[in-house]
C-alpha cells in the first residue's frame, strides 16, 4: 500500500518541476469569475431598489411619510396610504408562520428521525408536489374548497372557544386575513420542510450516536443531538419560507377579500403589499396611481429587506449564547 | 460528406427563403383590454382569411396598459374599456381616434336560498353598494319583489379588487343615479370601496358569490351566462324592469347621447328597452398614420371589423354597434389620414 503511494508521489513531482513557473492564471480567473457573478447579484437588488424609487419619486415628495401611515387608498381622489397593506403582509405572513414552522419542522424530524425507510422517498415527492402548483390554481382550489370549508366548520368552532378574544369575533363570511394566512402557510409548508429534511439529513450521526451512548431517550436525541445542533440551520429554512409568504401574491388575492383595513378581527377580509400590486397595476391610468403603486413595491421591498436583517439579527442573539455546546 | 453538405445548404436555403416570405408579411401590433379578446381574436383569425398579406399581434395586457402604449407609440393601436382622460389624451404626441367595437353589460349576481328571480331599482343598488342597506328582508327590497322570500340575512357585497373595465362602468352607473356614491365614491378603474368584500377577476367575484350564502356582486354578462349564474333585472330611467341581454345592450347605444369623439358612456341610458348597466370597448388609433402602407391595412381592417366583424360579435355573447353609430363610425374611419 504504502509502496505504491510513495511510487504516485515520485511520479507526480518531477512533472511538477517541469512545470515550473506554475501558471496561476486558472485561480485568478475563477477569482474573478465568482466576484463579478456575487456582484451581478447585489448590483441586480441595487437597481431594483433604484428603479423602484424612480419610478415611486413624484409620489415620495407628493405624501412623504404619510404614505406609510395613514390608510386610505382612493385612486378617484388621488389619496394613498399603504398602511392597512403593510399591516396585512405583516400579519398573513405571521399567520402563516405560525402554522407552516411547526408542520414543517415536524415533517422533517419525522422524515429523517423516525419514518421507516420505505415511507420517507414517498413522502418527500409529494411535498415536493405541493411546491409545483400554481399559486392562482391554489386561489381558486381556496375559493371553491377552502374557504367553504373553514367557513362551515373550523370559523365557527374558533369562534365559539376564543371568541371572546378580538382576533375571532365578529361575523365570518370566509374570504379573510385567517384564509390568506393558511394559504400561505400551504404554500410555504414545502420550502421550509425540504430545506430543514436536508439540513436534518447533513447532522452527523455521531451526533446521535454519542447522545444514544450517554443512554439518551429517542426524544431527547433528537431535542438535544439533532434539533438543537440544527438550529441555525432551521432557522435559515424558516426565513426562505418567510421571504416566499411576504411575496406571495395569487393566491393570497384569491381568498384573503382585497379590503385595505386594519382590523384586529382575523375574520375581517385583508389586503397586502403584493396582491394591490397585483390587481391594479394593468388599469392604473394616472400617472400618480401609477407612482403610488411603485411606491408599494419599494415598501415591500423595504419590508423584505428589514425583516430579513431583524431575522439574521434574532438569529445572531440565539445562536450566540449557545454557541458552545456545538460540536465542531 | 458533400451530399449531406448539400442537402444542409438546400435546407438552409429554403428555411431562409421561408422568414423572407414571413417578413413580407405585415404584422399590426396592439395592445390593451382583455374584455374584448375574444372576439378581437376571432376577428383577426377571419381577417386572415380575408387579407393573408397581414398578420395582427395583440397583447391583451388591460386598459392601462393598452392606453399606455399607443401614448408611447410602442403599438399600432391600443385598445381600452373605457375612453381616455382629456389628461393622458393631451399627452398625445399627435390626435388619437376612439373607434368603439362591440358593448359588453355589468349584472347583479346573487346567491340566495333557491335564488328566486330579483328586481333591483338603482336606489335599492346604490344602497347595498354605499352599506346603508345590509339585510336582504330590507323594505327596499322587498318592495320591488313582492311574493319574493327574501331572507333575514346579511347581505355581503362582492366587488372586483382588480382594476378592470366592468368595475368602471359600474362606478359609472352608481355615480350617474346616486349624488351621495358620486361624492363619496367617484367613478374609476378601481374605487375606494365603502363596504364588501374583493374578488379578483370575473372568477373571483363570481367564485365568492357562488360560494357564498347571501353574497351580491356585479360580474360580466357573459361570464353570468356562461357560468349560469342567476342575476337581477334592473329599473331603467325610463322606469322599467330590464333584463340584461345582448339587445338592450344595443338599445341602450341606440338612445344614448354620442358624442362625435365617441368618447361616450351608455350606462343610465334613457330609452325605454335600454340595460342600464353597460359599456362599450374601443380601439385607440392615430388619426395621422406614420406608416402609409400599415396605416391602410389598418383602416382597411377597421372597416371589415364594423361591416363584416359586428355579426360575429352575437355568437362570442357581445353587444354589436347600432346600425347609425355604425355608419357614423365607418365615416370616421374614412378620417383616418396616411
Amino acid at each position: 500500500m504504502s509502496a505504491i503511494t510513495v511510487e504516485e508521489a515520485g511520479a507526480i513531482h518531477p512533472a511538477q518541476a517541469r512545470m515550473s513557473p506554475p501558471s496561476r492564471f486558472a485561480d485568478k480567473a475563477f477569482y474573478w469569475l465568482t466576484l463579478s457573478m456575487a456582484f451581478v447579484v447585489v448590483l441586480l437588488v441595487i437597481l431594483i431598489g433604484w428603479q423602484l424609487g424612480q419610478g415611486s419619486w413624484q409620489a415620495i415628495q407628493k405624501f412623504g411619510f404619510h404614505f406609510v401611515t395613514t390608510s386610505t387608498w382612493d385612486p378617484v381622489a388621488e389619496q394613498y396610504g399603504a398602511l392597512p397593506f403593510i399591516y396585512g403582509t405583516a400579519v398573513s405572513s405571521l399567520i402563516a408562520l405560525l402554522i407552516a414552522v411547526p408542520l414543517s419542522i415536524g415533517t422533517a424530524v419525522y422524515l429523517t428521525e423516525l419514518a421507516p425507510l420505505w415511507m420517507r422517498q414517498p413522502i418527500v415527492s409529494l411535498i415536493e408536489m405541493l411546491a409545483a402548483i400554481p399559486s392562482v390554481i391554489l386561489g381558486l382550489w381556496g375559493i371553491f374548497v377552502m374557504i367553504p370549508w373553514l367557513r362551515d366548520h373550523p370559523f365557527p368552532f374558533l369562534q365559539r372557544i376564543l371568541g371572546w378574544t378580538p382576533f375571532f369575533s365578529g361575523p365570518i363570511y370566509g374570504p379573510c386575513m385567517l384564509a390568506g394566512g393558511i394559504i400561505v402557510a400551504i404554500m410555504v409548508l414545502p420550502i421550509i420542510t425540504s430545506v430543514s429534511r436536508e439540513i436534518l439529513r447533513s447532522v452527523p450521526n455521531l451526533q446521535r450516536e454519542a447522545a444514544y451512548a450517554l443512554g439518551a431517550t429517542r426524544w431527547e436525541v433528537t431535542r438535544i443531538a439533532v434539533l438543537s445542533y440544527a438550529r441555525k440551520g432551521l432557522f435559515g429554512a424558516v426565513i426562505l419560507g418567510l421571504g416566499r409568504a411576504l411575496g406571495e401574491t395569487m393566491a393570497v388575492t384569491m381568498v384573503i377579500g382585497n379590503t385595505p383595513q386594519i382590523a384586529a378581527s382575523l375574520f375581517k377580509p385583508g389586503y397586502t403589499l403584493a396582491s394591490v400590486i397585483a390587481n391594479e397595476f394593468t388599469e392604473a391610468t394616472t400617472d400618480m396611481y401609477l407612482q403610488a403603486l411603485f411606491e408599494i413595491g419599494l415598501v415591500l421591498f423595504g419590508v423584505t429587506i428589514v425583516v430579513n436583517l431583524l431575522a439574521q439579527l434574532l438569529l445572531k442573539t440565539i445562536t450566540g449564547a449557545a454557541a458552545p455546546d456545538r460540536v465542531q | 460528406m458533400t451530399k449531406l453538405h448539400k442537402t444542409k445548404l438546400v435546407g438552409l436555403a429554403i428555411a431562409l427563403g421561408l422568414s423572407a416570405s414571413a417578413s413580407g408579411q405585415m404584422t399590426i401590433n396592439g395592445a390593451g383590454a382583455t374584455f374584448p379578446y375574444p372576439i378581437y381574436s376571432k376577428w383577426f383569425d377571419e381577417y386572415a382569411k380575408v387579407d393573408p398579406s397581414v398578420r395582427f399581434n395583440y397583447q391583451s395586457i388591460g386598459s392601462g396598459g393598452g392606453q399606455k402604449q399607443i401614448l408611447a407609440q410602442t403599438v399600432d393601436f391600443g385598445a381600452s374599456d373605457g375612453p381616455m382622460s382629456d389628461d393622458n389624451l393631451a399627452k398625445a404626441p399627435a390626435k388619437i381616434l376612439h373607434i368603439p367595437t362591440v358593448a359588453g353589460a355589468d349584472v347583479v349576481a346573487y346567491n340566495l336560498p333557491g335564488n328566486p328571480p330579483l328586481k333591483l331599482d338603482a336606489d335599492t343598488i346604490a344602497g347595498i353598494f354605499l352599506g346603508q342597506i345590509k339585510k336582504w328582508n330590507d323594505p327596499k327590497i322587498a318592495a320591488t319583489n313582492a311574493g319574493t322570500n327574501l331572507p333575514d340575512k346579511d347581505i355581503i357585497v362582492v366587488h372586483r379588487s382588480d382594476g378592470s373595465g366592468t368595475t368602471y362602468i359600474w362606478t359609472d352607473y352608481l355615480s350617474k343615479i346616486s349624488a351621495e356614491w358620486k361624492s363619496k365614491v367617484g367613478t374609476n378603474t378601481s374605487v375606494s370601496w365603502p363596504t364588501g368584500i374583493g374578488g379578483k377577476g370575473n372568477e373571483g367575484v363570481a367564485g365568492q358569490i357562488k360560494q357564498t350564502p347571501g353574497a351580491l356582486g356585479y360580474v360580466e354578462l357573459i361570464y353570468a351566462i356562461q357560468n349560469k349564474m342567476p342575476y337581477a333585472d334592473i329599473k331603467n330611467s325610463a322606469g322599467k324592469f330590464v333584463k340584461p341581454t345582448l339587445e338592450s345592450i344595443t338599445a341602450a347605444m341606440a338612445t344614448a347621447q354620442i358624442p362625435d369623439d365617441f368618447r361616450f358612456s351608455i350606462t343610465n341610458a334613457p330609452g325605454e328597452n335600454a340595460y342600464p348597466i353597460a359599456g362599450a370597448t374601443w380601439l385607440l388609433v392615430y388619426e395621422q398614420q406614420k406608416d402609409a402602407t400599415k396605416g391602410k391595412k389598418l383602416v382597411e381592417f377597421l372597416k371589415w371589423a364594423q361591416k363584416d366583424g359586428e355579426k360575429m360579435a352575437k355568437d362570442l355573447d357581445y353587444a354589436s354597434l347600432p346600425e347609425d353609430l355604425q355608419q357614423r363610425v365607418l365615416k370616421r374611419i374614412d378620417e383616418i389620414k396616411m
